[in-house]
């Protein structure tokens, strides 16, 4: 396939994108803008993922903010009852890796050899079953509140990296370097590697195979390849993924509930992201999540004042108010799926090829 | 051994369960009285789910087509039903009992017809584009639900919204200890109608018959020169009604709705209609009352577990049954 110019256009953004996010702590110097791209280096992981499952495979799974939970939840949990360090980040990943490959090895033998519907049904059940239990099981948990924790003491914020002459903490184009510079590199070098793992294997021939199923299970299955097998290890390779985000965001965040890594909400932006985005390509993957989260951020604002002008005409406003991003976000939604089905990524990536 | 599964084949075979599930729950239980009251608790919230299940699993099983979107239906009819219920309330604060009827009666029709109007518009802007394509539908359905969710906040506004209900269905019956919400004992035999009447038009006539033969191979119902796309639609309508009727019906069992009471139920509905197997709406009904015993017997013999009951009995039952206790799609 030769590549078109949508495609050159799409890595540019992609990898503007990347330069942006490398440079956001100096370039945007305010808390939550750096709360906003911590958020898309973890979620550009998340939603890639996820494109790994119903983009590269085609099956559409409903448990992949549970991965995400168990990963959060492991870390959190270990941060909590031994302290600040690494060893409760490190044990709490693994442990989170390893119940979420359980979950998926489970999920996936009793349900892919079924149609792509029953398995979206199945996974919706278990997340929802998880999600039940996790605000139950409060002393372990902390039910709905969730857990507070403290990081790592590298990540403090009166921690000091590198000190200029007076033993003050640097500061170079006003950005001082303190822990909560090195906790954003944490997160961005971490999702970066990640990323680049999914993208190497996208391409490797593995990656191939799975597209080959996607494409056509019957003639896969013909050829020789074990669709049941390949599903099952996709399933637990974007879980395995998923569950070192959520580590990742939980060591950010120092806090972790049932709202910011398991509820149903962050599944739905997930999904819109991934098919805002492109499904298919990791590059939509970014798109869709840098665009969504920008949206969850900036658009409430622009929505509240839009509510605040219409006043006094019927509905109009309520429609418009703040909380109801959502709702325009769904049309958009629908349409894309109705008229660009490859999403922005993949509709931009062929739209070059026209000579 | 062959001899005793003969035995219970003749007796009823699967359907025997929940049954034996009751018995099972008697010795467990221990206490008659609380035992009747958690069985008619519990086959009324199995009625509920069955008039909210049954119209996706019809919908599946003759067009292939499975509605993510099925919850915003069960949640529109509950907030259409109590809104009506609402308005009517000075009907209902007087005494005379019929006008207390007519005003459920009103409110459970607004239901229904708004299911029908919903579901016909749903059926041809949002599912008919994407027929045969599982990915897209999922996608576009599940858009629909955010869609329909936030527009019943934009409404009704995100708090609790209470629900008002005629004074006859109040209380309960005391018979000995035994003690009988009258508003469940309604639930019940209100499902019981709608399976019957389901069941009637369905074995009984000629559109059932075209129904049912759509549902085990559309191609060839199609090649007899019937036009399947339009019995689809007009089961469509009918599923989302009756979505919107148990819907309506749930708000009044709970008497507090929220905007989320369609994603919550519709976890319990997926469980449902994969238990009883997609496309027959005996097997909607059989995994309908399984999962409303089973929830109700777990909620007081171990209430912590009573959360994870329903996904466990699915479980168990996929194993035993990959497609379901009574699938009809063969």
């Amino acid at each position: 396939m030769t590549p078109t110019t949508g495609t050159y256009a799409v890595k540019l953004t992609v990898l503007a994108i990347g330069a942006l996010l490398l440079f956001a702590p100096f370039l945007f110097q305010d808390v939550r803008s750096l709360e906003v791209a911590a958020r898309i280096c973890i979620f550009i992981v998340l939603v890639a993922s996820y494109d790994l499952l119903i983009g590269y495979t085609g099956i559409v799974s409903f448990a992949h903010t549970m991965f995400f939970g168990f990963g959060a939840y492991g870390a959190a949990i270990l941060l909590k009852s031994m302290g600040p360090g690494w060893t409760p980040v490190i044990l709490g990943g693994i442990a989170g890796v390893a119940v979420s490959l359980v979950m998926a090895v489970a999920i996936g033998l009793l349900s892919l050899r079924v149609k792509a519907i029953f398995f979206a049904m199945i996974t919706l059940a278990a997340a929802s079953v998880v999600l039940v239990l996790t605000s139950q099981l409060s002393q372990l948990t902390g039910g709905e509140d969730g857990i507070t924790y403290r990081a790592p003491d590298l990540f403090k914020p009166a921690t000091k990296i590198l000190t200029d002459a007076d033993g003050k903490v640097l500061r170079l184009w006003g950005v001082a370097f303190n822990g909560k510079l090195a906790a954003y590199y944490f997160v961005f070098v971490t999702s970066l590697i990640l990323f680049l793992l999914m993208l190497r294997f996208t391409a490797s021939p593995l990656g191939t195979v799975l597209k080959a199923i996607r494409e056509n299970e019957a003639r896969a299955e013909a050829i020789g390849y074990r669709v049941v097998a390949y599903r099952t290890f996709v399933f637990c390779l974007s879980a395995t993924f998923a569950s070192i985000a959520g580590t990742i965001y939980a060591v950010w965040l120092k806090y972790t509930g049932p709202d910011t890594s398991l509820s149903f909400a962050i599944m739905i932006d997930i999904l819109l992201m991934v098919v805002i985005g492109g499904m298919g390509t990791m590059w939509g993957a970014v798109i869709g999540a840098v665009l969504l989260i920008l949206a969850q951020y900036y658009l409430r604002d622009l929505m509240g004042a839009a509510s605040e002008a219409l006043h006094g005409i019927p509905v109009l406003p309520e429609l418009l108010a703040a909380d109801r991003w959502l709702f325009w976000l769904g049309i958009i939604f629908i349409l894309l799926v109705y008229f660009f089905p490859k999403g922005i990524a993949g509709t931009a990536m062929a739209g070059g090829a026209r000579r | 051994m062959s001899q005793l599964t003969q035995t219970l084949t003749r007796l009823g075979g699967v359907n025997l369960l929940p049954v034996a599930l009751a018995l099972v729950a008697f010795v467990l239980i221990g206490a008659p009285s609380s035992w009747v009251t958690l069985t008619v608790a519990g086959l009324a919230m199995g009625m509920m789910v069955f008039l909210m299940a049954s119209g996706l699993s019809l919908v599946f099983g003759l067009m292939d087509v499975l509605n993510f979107g099925h919850s915003a239906f069960v949640s529109f009819g509950a907030f259409v039903g109590a809104t009506v219920l609402a308005g009517l309330s000075g009907w209902l604060a007087s005494d005379s009992v019929a006008l207390e009827t007519l005003a459920l009666v009103l409110a459970l029709l607004a239901a229904i017809l708004f299911g029908l109007v919903a579901g016909w518009f749903f059926e041809t802007v949002i599912i008919r584009p994407v027929y045969r394509d599982h990915l897209r539908q999922i996608l576009i359905t599940m858009g629909a639900m955010i869609v329909a969710e936030q527009t019943i906040l934009a409404f009704w506004g995100g708090s609790p919204y209470t629900v008002y209900r005629p004074r006859f269905l109040e209380g309960s019956w005391i018979i000995g200890d035994v003690s009988i919400e009258i508003y469940r004992a309604f639930a019940f035999l209100l499902g019981l109608a709608v399976f019957i009447a389901l069941y009637i038009v369905l074995n009984r006539t000629r559109i059932g018959l075209l129904v049912r033969a759509g549902v085990e191979n559309r191609e060839m119902v199609e090649a007899l020169g019937f036009r399947v796309d339009r019995l689809f639609i007009g089961v469509f309508m009918v599923g989302s009604a009756l979505a919107a009727l148990g819907g309506a019906m749930w708000a009044g069992y709970e008497t507090l709705i929220t905007p989320s009471l369609g994603g919550e139920l519709m976890i319990i509905v997926f469980i449902v209609v994969i238990i009883g197997g997609l496309g027959s709406i005996e097997g909607t009904l059989l995994g309908a009352i399984l999962v409303g015993l089973m929830s109700n017997y777990l909620g007081f013999l171990a209430p912590k577990m009573a959360l994870a009951s329903n996904m466990i009995l699915m479980v168990a039952i996929l194993l035993w049954r990959p497609n379901g206790l009574r699938p009809a799609v063969k």
